[in-house]
């Protein structure tokens, strides 16, 4: 196909993914080096029955005359990414200055609300993945081996948690959970302790935030291996057998080996959604105890006066930091595999 | 049940079936639980005292005298205007998937067809657009929309979305183009069409199995939007999903959680239904990726 035609069949999406992907990613570059403009304040005097008070009060005119010249703020340069906000540069070196061992680092560095999102964001990342992976494959293989009257219900139940919006469901599992709801209540008369609550402490809300997240997505795994496990090759199944290959024997020998490649997709999908998770924890409304990157963007951009465009994107630009180390391995496959080709 | 591979032990058949039951109960209860639980009061639904009332409804008897009332849903569709958002969603669904899948289509032909280096590296900018947090983007959206003063309006949202999109329209489409034979549209070409006319006879009339998956998954995440349509849309113009999570800033009275109940289940049912519909798609989309690898 001559360029001029490639040109003419792709041009419009490729202009809607620069207009509204690429030039968002520099204009978030762009806003990260400024910050909010000071407000301009202006003292007047109010005179009352008892005398003359000073007051310091905004000057609302200069205000907006300013934001409508500077939208972006003023200049900042990498200020907004070494504050207390985000990488905090001068709190860390304090810190190890300052403590005495290392769990007082860690529980300090914990309180720096970056640090602290990046944490949770991490983990979540790192304990769902592997979680979704395995539970999905035991479904998988399960399924695979019941009736096939049942298979068609399973897999239109499956599909629900996975399909039905994050904020959505962690609701209905929020609701569930909630001291009143079913769950909540039984695991109440379950550990005899009328006071337990999933809500309250923080481990029991990112425990809670990770059950939800492997609900979510065990679906995604489940369904891409049962694909798989019907494309296992039966002449291998029976080698297996004929040599005398135990039922797990056969499983951990020919089917592991067989849905691996299927295992790198799930993973790869998996850590860059995982990667930005959001909604379940507005869902959950466990801001409180476990926030991601992602939560800090949107509360930085939700902030009740006026949005942090600055903070917002600063943030995102570590984000998107994170996504491209998160993709490197990937895309140093595909780029010798394309090498290999040419 | 012939082959012998496919005979299990009585005790290890249980143990499949017990776990696959375990997992519907796993995957379906909680959506059952709150569909029933939609239609009592806040009383009931979330007991103090008998987690047993919200099936049989004690409070909800009282209050309406049957065991199910509408007065949830009176309250979010009528009173809260929950209809707005649902005309709202039904715009921005249909918008996004027509003008997502007519540039998905033209662009996943293209890369397909063209054997060139770039083409590569487009596939893997794609790739990497789409892992992309969708809540970054937003905030580079923000000032710019405030400045142009298109922030709030639907044709925006509409614009962003098929756009955060088309990396994911045009990995799936390309790979099912990549399913058809090239000689399908060569042959039209040496038959004297031009690349349209060919795309347009040969290619089009076989194209709908991909076209309807893709479509398929361009609806779910234009449904299922939450951080751009919260960030992006006016009070007015919200859709279905931002306009649950104003419901739970107002949930402290009385009654009015059960108007966001409500609202959930009425944004569950559609995917219900979809879901009935569109299983085997569904299916075979989520795991298009997974074969080629």
């Amino acid at each position: 196909m001559p360029h001029k035609t490639f040109l003419a069949f792709i041009w419009p999406s490729l202009l809607a993914m620069i207009l509204f992907i690429a030039l968002p990613i520099i204009s978030v570059a762009y806003q990260s080096l400024y910050v909010e403009h000071e407000q301009i304040l202006v003292v007047g005097e109010s005179c009352g029955p008892f005398g003359c008070t000073q007051e310091v009060s905004v000057d609302a005119e200069a205000m907006s005359q300013l934001r409508a010249d500077q939208p972006a703020g003023r200049f900042n340069g990498f200020g907004t990414y070494s504050n207390a906000s985000h990488l905090a540069t001068d709190e860390i070196s304090e810190i190890f200055a300052t403590s005495e061992n290392f769990s007082e680092i860690r529980t300090r560095i914990m309180n720096l609300p970056f640090y602290k999102a990046l944490a949770f964001t991490l983990a979540y990342t790192f304990v769902v993945t592997p979680l979704v992976i395995i539970l999905g494959f035991i479904i998988a293989v399960v399924v695979n081996s019941v009736p096939s009257l049942l298979k068609g219900p399973v897999i239109f139940f499956s599909l629900i948690p996975m399909l039905v919006t994050p904020l959505v469901g962690s609701l209905v599992l929020f609701w569930m959970i909630d001291s009143r709801g079913i769950i909540g209540a039984g695991l109440q008369a379950l550990f005899g302790d009328p006071t337990l609550s999933l809500k309250a402490s923080p481990t029991l809300t990112w425990i809670t935030l990770f059950v939800y997240g492997v609900w979510h997505s065990a679906p995604f795994a489940f369904v891409v291996f049962y694909a798989g496990l019907q494309t296992v090759p039966k002449d291998t199944m029976e080698s297996a057998m004929v040599d005398g290959a135990s039922r797990w024997e056969r499983i951990r020998f020919v089917t592991i080996p067989y849905l691996m490649p299927l295992a790198t997709f799930i993973a790869l999908m998996q850590l860059m959604d995982n990667f930005r998770v959001f909604e379940p924890i507005i869902g959950f409304s466990a801001a409180a105890s476990a926030t991601s990157l992602s939560y800090l963007i949107y509360n930085d951009l939700r902030a009740a006066e006026s949005p942090l465009f600055g903070s917002a994107a600063a943030t995102s630009m570590l984000t998107i930091l994170g996504v491209i180390i998160l993709l490197l391995p990937v895309l140093r496959r595909n780029w010798r595999e394309f090498n290999r080709k040419t | 049940m012939s082959n012998p591979a496919d005979q299990r032990p009585l005790p290890l058949k249980l143990l499949a079936t017990t776990i696959v039951l375990l997992w519907l109960v796993i995957a379906a209860f909680p959506f059952l639980w709150t569909m029933w639980g939609s239609f009592k009061v806040e009383g009931d639904f979330f007991s103090r005292a008998d987690w047993m009332n919200a099936i049989t409804g004690p409070v909800t008897q009282r209050q309406y005298g049957g065991a199910f009332t509408l007065a949830g849903y009176d309250g979010a569709w009528v009173q809260q205007e929950f209809w707005r958002a649902v005309i709202n969603t039904a715009i921005v669904t249909v918008c996004v998937v027509v003008i997502s899948l007519t540039l998905g289509t033209l662009g996943g032909y293209a890369l397909a067809r063209s054997g060139f280096k770039y083409t590569f590296w487009l596939l893997m900018a794609a790739l990497v657009f789409r892992a992309m947090p969708h809540v970054t983007l937003v905030s580079g959206y923000l000032l710019p929309f405030f400045q142009l003063n298109i922030w709030g309006y639907l044709p925006t949202t509409i614009i962003v979305l098929v756009a955060i999109n088309q990396p994911f329209t045009l990995w799936m489409l390309h790979s099912f183009f990549l399913s058809i034979p090239k000689d399908l549209d060569e042959a039209a070409m040496v038959d004297g069409c031009t690349r349209f006319q060919a795309f347009r006879l040969a290619i089009i009339p076989v194209m709908w199995p991909g076209v309807v998956t893709t479509g398929l998954f361009s609806f779910l995440l234009a449904y299922n939007d939450f951080t751009v349509t919260s960030m992006l849309l006016s009070q007015e113009n919200q859709t279905m999903i931002p306009k649950i999570n104003a419901f739970l800033g107002s949930t402290q009275e009385e009654g009015k959680v059960m108007y966001a109940v409500a609202a959930v289940v009425s944004a569950i049912l559609p995917l219900f239904v979809l879901i009935l519909f569109f299983q085997r798609q569904i299916v075979s989309g989520l795991t298009a990726g997974a074969v080629k690898g």
